[in-house]
C-alpha cells in the first residue's frame, strides 16, 4: 500500500516535469506555427487584403479554382517542376558519385570539408557570387571562350536563366547529400562485399549489385530531402531577378509567386491557397516516392 | 598478380583526379570571389591581377561608407539569440519525449512530427499580420521570438536521449535527485555531441535565412547580412570588389564555424539524416 502510494506520487511528478519540459516549445507551436497554420486555412477560403481587412469576403474553392487557370502560378509551377526533375537527379547522382570516391582516397575528411562547403554558405552570398562568374565577360565565359564557345547571359537570358539557377543549386547542395551517402557507404559491412567477391563479383558489379541495391534507404531519403528542397526554393530566384522572377518569367517559381501574390499584391487568401497546394503537392509526391523506392521493404 | 596490381593504381589515379576536380570546382567560386574582392574597382574584369595590385579598399569601403558593420552585428545578435533559445527549448522538449512519463505524450510527439512536413512558406501570411500586429515588424523580437523552437531539433534530441542506458536515471533517482535534478547533473553533462550539432544546425540556418528577414526588416538598420548582401548589390553591382567583399563577410564566418567544429557537424548530419 505505502508502496503503491509512492509510486504513484512519482508518477505524478515525473508527469508534471514532463509538462513542464514540454511547456516551452508546446506554446511556440501553438503560438507560431499551429495556431497560424489553421488561421492561414481559414484565411485561403476568403477574398482577404491585409490593407483592406474589412472587406474580407467569403470565396469558398475560388482561391484553389484559380489557381489551375492563373498563368503565373502555372507558370511558376511549371519551372519549379522542371527545377525539381533537373536538380534532383543530377544532385543526387553527383552526390553518390563523389561519396564513392571520397571513401576510396586518403585525406577523406579534408575533401568532406571542401565539398561541403558551397552548403553552408548562405544562398544569397552563393547567387551574389554566380551572378559575377555568369556575367556575360566573367570567368565562366573567359574559360569557355579559350574552347572556343561563346556562351550566354546566363541569369539574363530567359532560355539559359532557370538551368543557370539550377547548375547553381546543385553545385550548393551536393555536399550534403554525399555527407548521408557516406555515412550510408560505412553502414554497410564488408563481409557483405567479401561473399560477393567469393562469388566472383567484382568492379563495376559491385556497385551495381551491392552498394546501390543497399544504399536504397539512403538514396530515398536524398531524393525526399532534395524534393522538398527544390520546391521551396526561393532565396536563390529572389536575389537573381530581384523578386519578379525574370527574365519574362524563367525565373519565377511557387514561393516567389507567394511571396509576390501575399505581399506585392496583398492578395493574401490567395497566397494561403497557395501556399496549401505547395504543401498538398510535396505531400502527395513523398508518398508516392515512398510507394515506390520502399516497396520492398 | 602484377596485372592486377598496375589495374588497382590506375582506378586509384582516377579518383584521386576525380577528388582534386571536384574540389576545384567546390573551392572555385569562393576563391575567386576572394581574389576580386581584393582588385582595385577598375581591374574588376581583368583575369589577372598581380598581387602587389591587391588591396583591401573595398572592405574598408563597405564598412565606413555602408553599415555592413551594422549588419553584421544584427546577423551576430539575431544569431546568437536564436541558437540559445533553440538549444534550451528543443533539448528540454526531445528529454522529455525520451526519458519521462506522461499522459498524451506519444500524441503530443506525433504533433510535432506532423508540423515537420507542413513547409515554413504555409505561415508566412499569418505569421506577418501577427507581428505587424504586436509591432514587431522591425525589431530584434520579430526576427527572434517566433524561431525558438524546431520540431526537427526536437527529434535530433529525443533519439539521442532515447540512446542512453536505463540505468542512469534510476541511479540518480536513488540518490535523491528530482526529475529536474537527473536531467541537468546526469543527462545534461553527457549530451555534449548533440548539443553541438544543434548549435551548428541552428546557427547555420539562421545565419543564412533570408525569406523571414527579408519579409520582416524593411528599414535598412535593421537589415540582417544576406538582406544587406542583396539590397546592396542591387544598387552597386558596377562595384564588383565591394560587392563580393560584401559576399566575403556574410560567408567567412560561416565557413570558421564550419571549420572548427566540422567533426560534429558531419555526424550530426549522419545521425539525423540516416535515421
Amino acid at each position: 500500500m505505502r508502496r503503491r502510494k509512492r509510486i504513484s506520487r512519482s508518477a505524478t511528478s515525473q508527469a508534471i516535469a514532463g509538462y513542464l519540459f514540454v511547456l516551452p516549445a508546446f506554446v511556440s507551436l501553438a503560438v507560431f506555427i499551429g495556431g497560424p497554420i489553421l488561421y492561414s486555412f481559414y484565411l485561403s477560403f476568403f477574398h482577404f487584403s491585409y490593407l483592406d481587412p474589412q472587406n474580407a469576403t467569403w470565396a469558398g474553392l475560388d482561391n484553389y479554382l484559380h489557381l489551375f487557370v492563373d498563368p503565373v502560378f502555372l507558370q511558376a509551377l511549371t519551372n519549379t517542376a522542371e527545377y525539381s526533375l533537373g536538380v534532383v537527379p543530377v544532385q543526387t547522382a553527383i552526390a553518390l558519385l563523389l561519396a564513392l570516391v571520397v571513401d576510396r582516397v586518403k585525406g577523406k575528411s579534408l575533401f568532406r570539408v571542401i565539398y561541403y562547403l558551397p552548403t553552408v554558405t548562405s544562398t544569397v552570398a552563393v547567387a551574389v557570387m554566380f551572378i559575377f562568374i555568369f556575367n556575360p565577360t566573367g570567368l565562366l565565359n573567359t574559360i569557355l571562350l579559350n574552347f572556343g564557345i561563346h556562351g550566354p547571359n546566363y541569369f539574363f537570358d530567359p532560355n539559359f536563366a532557370l538551368p543557370s539557377v539550377m547548375a547553381m543549386a546543385v553545385w550548393s547542395t551536393v555536399g550534403q547529400f554525399m555527407i548521408i551517402y557516406l555515412a550510408g557507404l560505412q553502414d554497410i559491412p564488408e563481409e557483405v562485399y567479401e561473399a560477393a567477391a567469393i562469388d566472383g563479383a567484382k568492379g563495376f558489379d559491385l556497385l551495381r549489385f551491392i552498394t546501390i541495391p543497399l544504399l536504397r534507404r539512403t538514396s530515398f531519403l536524398v531524393i525526399v530531402m532534395g524534393m522538398i528542397g527544390t520546391f521551396q526554393v526561393f532565396d536563390s530566384v529572389y536575389v537573381i531577378s530581384q523578386g519578379n522572377g525574370g527574365p519574362m518569367g524563367a525565373t519565377m517559381t511557387v514561393v516567389l509567386d507567394l511571396f509576390n501574390k501575399a505581399f506585392k499584391d496583398m492578395n493574401m487568401g490567395y497566397a494561403s491557397a497557395m501556399g496549401f497546394t505547395l504543401f498538398a503537392i510535396i505531400l502527395i509526391l513523398t508518398l508516392v516516392q515512398n510507394l515506390v523506392l520502399g516497396k520492398e521493404d | 598478380m602484377r596485372d592486377r596490381k598496375s589495374k588497382v593504381s590506375i582506378g586509384k589515379v582516377f579518383f584521386y583526379v576525380a577528388a582534386i576536380a571536384y574540389a576545384v570546382i567546390a573551392l572555385g567560386p569562393f576563391l575567386w570571389s576572394l581574389y576580386t574582392s581584393l582588385k582595385p574597382t577598375s581591374q574588376v574584369f581583368n583575369m589577372w591581377v598581380p598581387i602587389n595590385q591587391l588591396n583591401f579598399h573595398s572592405y574598408q569601403n563597405i564598412l565606413t561608407q555602408f553599415p555592413f558593420g551594422r549588419w553584421l552585428f544584427n546577423s551576430i545578435v539575431v544569431a546568437l539569440i536564436v541558437t540559445v533559445g533553440n538549444l534550451v527549448v528543443n533539448t528540454l522538449a526531445g528529454y522529455a519525449f525520451a526519458r519521462l512519463k506522461f499522459p498524451l505524450r506519444g500524441l503530443i510527439f506525433y504533433i510535432f512530427l506532423g508540423i515537420m512536413m507542413i513547409p515554413g512558406q504555409v505561415v508566412l501570411v499569418p505569421i506577418y499580420m501577427l507581428l505587424a500586429q504586436w509591432g514587431w515588424i522591425n525589431s530584434f523580437q520579430g526576427l527572434t521570438i517566433p524561431f525558438l523552437m524546431s520540431p526537427f531539433m526536437i527529434f535530433l534530441a529525443r533519439q539521442f536521449f532515447l540512446g542512453m542506458p536505463k540505468d542512469l536515471e534510476e541511479a540518480g533517482r536513488i540518490d535523491g535527485l528530482t526529475h529536474w535534478g537527473v536531467f541537468f547533473r546526469i543527462f545534461l553533462p553527457l549530451a555534449g555531441p548533440m548539443l553541438s550539432a544543434q548549435t551548428i544546425f541552428t546557427f547555420q540556418g539562421n545565419w543564412n535565412s533570408f525569406l523571414w528577414p527579408v519579409l520582416l526588416e524593411t528599414q535598412q538598420n535593421m537589415y540582417t547580412l544576406p538582406v544587406g548582401l542583396n539590397s546592396f548589390y542591387n544598387q552597386y553591382n558596377a562595384f564588383w570588389n565591394s560587392v563580393l567583399a560584401g559576399d566575403i563577410m556574410l560567408t567567412l564566418p560561416m565557413i570558421i564555424v564550419f571549420v572548427v567544429f566540422q567533426r560534429h557537424f558531419v555526424r550530426g548530419i549522419a545521425t539525423t539524416g540516416i535515421k
